[in-house]
């Protein structure tokens, strides 16, 4: 079988399960945020996951029968189907609190210039690639959202629409 | 001649009435309770020196400082605030909905009222957030996802013939039914609102009313709920709109608590007599509490 982009398919559990070429299983999406970022797997337990559009992943807090005619199904959560998985804004957002690795705490000015889009040249020792953008605020880190460190730099990928002046 | 003149007969002070539907709103925003608490935004924005009051009726609504832009906060980017009127948050605590509950909001864009539902149910179950408008979708899309909402479903049908295909068949826990309305209430934040007010533009948009909370009713099951909410005064889209309904004989008016210095729904208007159980739907006035105007009824479905 191949994608169709229009509408939401669900992901197979498993490999073994896999009907559709290149399409990323439940199992290898909850495993990508484990390992990455740390993440407890139970954080998933009651989220279903959908693709729609080439490698776009949703993640839905419930389930349903026949996804075929609605616009939006839970949140978008993951692009996959290129070399590097790269999470949303808004999955780092809600998800990204407990990331327990590949997590910069940025420091005020940092924190603002990221927001506004801006490249960063943070000390860090860790993993290349796309690591969560983070600032402390009322007495908790909160993550902000997605970079992509490479050669000593780290790239805001704030999206547009979300860049703000604070 | 001020077409608000009108409800002089219904308001109490009808002098107080006209003041503060000529002065403007402050602007006020609502903790998004899946990712934040009101004690954390209170302490985000202690810390960035944006001025707030809390509202006395709700610890999650914070007004702000006229100088103050909510979009270019902290706690706005982080999806903890969402900027939405006092009144507007009336319908989703009358419908009251519960983690795994099935919800439809079927007039929901920009998704005010869709994201309040969501944290009301925890993010668990299915909140279905339906717009006939594409463009209005996105907003209430983008809205859902720095909310952090991961429970809605959004379609795009009209609501006056909304299909439960796509859930199966099965008919809803509760609906929402904030419908399209001739907005007088909302002067304050658009002076422009009753621009082109008419009669005739009332009467057309309650047809509309109707068949949407028609099609509501039809698809709650028994037992459920429906909350119909305008954000006008005339009784032609509200209690006019509410009578038909109660004379089909599926549906009951059910009282609900209220916070807000509010006046009953009313039982007569131009002749018409409307049913005595009206006086359970809730009118809120803008010099009753320095709010816009509202109108909320909360209905069991019988049968």
């Amino acid at each position: 079988m191949s994608n169709d982009g229009q509408v939401f398919n669900r992901l197979p559990a498993t490999e073994a399960e896999r009907e559709t070429e290149g399409r990323a299983t439940r199992e290898a999406v909850i495993d990508w945020w484990v390992d990455r970022f740390g993440l407890d797997p139970e954080t998933f337990a009651g989220h279903t996951f959908w693709e729609k559009g080439a490698g776009k992943i949703w993640a839905f807090a419930d389930d349903i029968d026949s996804p075929a005619e609605v616009e939006g199904l839970g949140m978008t959560f993951l692009r996959t189907r290129q070399e590097h998985w790269k999470p949303t804004t808004d999955a780092v957002q809600r998800f990204g609190r407990e990331a327990t690795k590949n997590i910069i705490v940025l420091d005020d000015d940092e924190a603002k210039a990221f927001l506004q889009g801006e490249d960063l040249d943070p000390d860090w020792a860790g993993d290349w690639g796309y690591l969560i953008a983070a600032h402390e605020i009322a007495g908790e880190v909160e993550p902000i959202g997605v970079g992509l460190y490479v050669h000593d730099e780290f790239r805001s990928q704030m999206p547009k629409g979300r860049q703000r002046d604070v | 001649m001020d077409p608000l003149e009108r409800y002089d007969s219904l308001v109490d002070d009808p002098e107080a009435f006209h003041e503060a539907c000529a002065r403007s709103l402050p602007s006020v925003v609502r903790v998004n309770d899946i990712k934040a608490t009101p004690d954390r935004v209170r302490r985000a924005f202690d810390e960035a020196g944006v001025d707030y009051e809390r509202v006395d009726w709700h610890d999650g609504l914070f007004r702000l400082a006229d100088d103050v832009s909510p979009g270019n906060t902290w706690p706005y980017v982080h999806g903890w605030v969402h900027g939405q009127e006092e009144v507007s948050a009336i319908p989703p605590l009358a419908l009251s909905p519960e983690a795994g509950d099935r919800v439809l909001d079927c007039c929901a864009a920009p998704g005010s009222k869709t994201t309040q539902l969501a944290s009301l149910m925890d993010d668990h179950g299915t909140l279905v957030g339906n717009d006939n408008n594409l463009g209005r979708l996105s907003a209430l899309r983008s809205n859902a996802e720095r909310c952090g909402v991961t429970n809605v479903v959004v379609t795009r049908q009209d609501a006056r013939n909304f299909s439960l295909k796509p859930f199966g068949g099965e008919p809803f826990d509760g609906v929402l039914v904030d419908v399209p309305c001739s907005c007088e209430g909302t002067i304050r934040k658009n002076p422009d609102a009753l621009k082109n007010w008419s009669l005739g533009h009332i009467e057309s948009i309650a047809e509309v009313q109707r068949a949407i909370l028609d099609r509501s009713i039809e698809i709650t099951r028994e037992g459920g709920t429906v909350v119909y909410s305008t954000c006008t005064f005339a009784p032609e889209e509200n209690e006019a709109v509410l009578q038909d309904a109660l004379d089909t004989g599926d549906v009951r008016l059910v009282d609900y608590d209220l916070g807000l210095e509010h006046a009953p729904g009313i039982t007569e208007w131009e002749g018409e007599e409307f049913d005595e159980t009206m006086t359970r739907a809730k009118r809120v006035y803008p010099h009753h509490n320095d709010t816009g105007g509202f109108f909320c009824a909360k209905l069991e479905v019988t049968a």
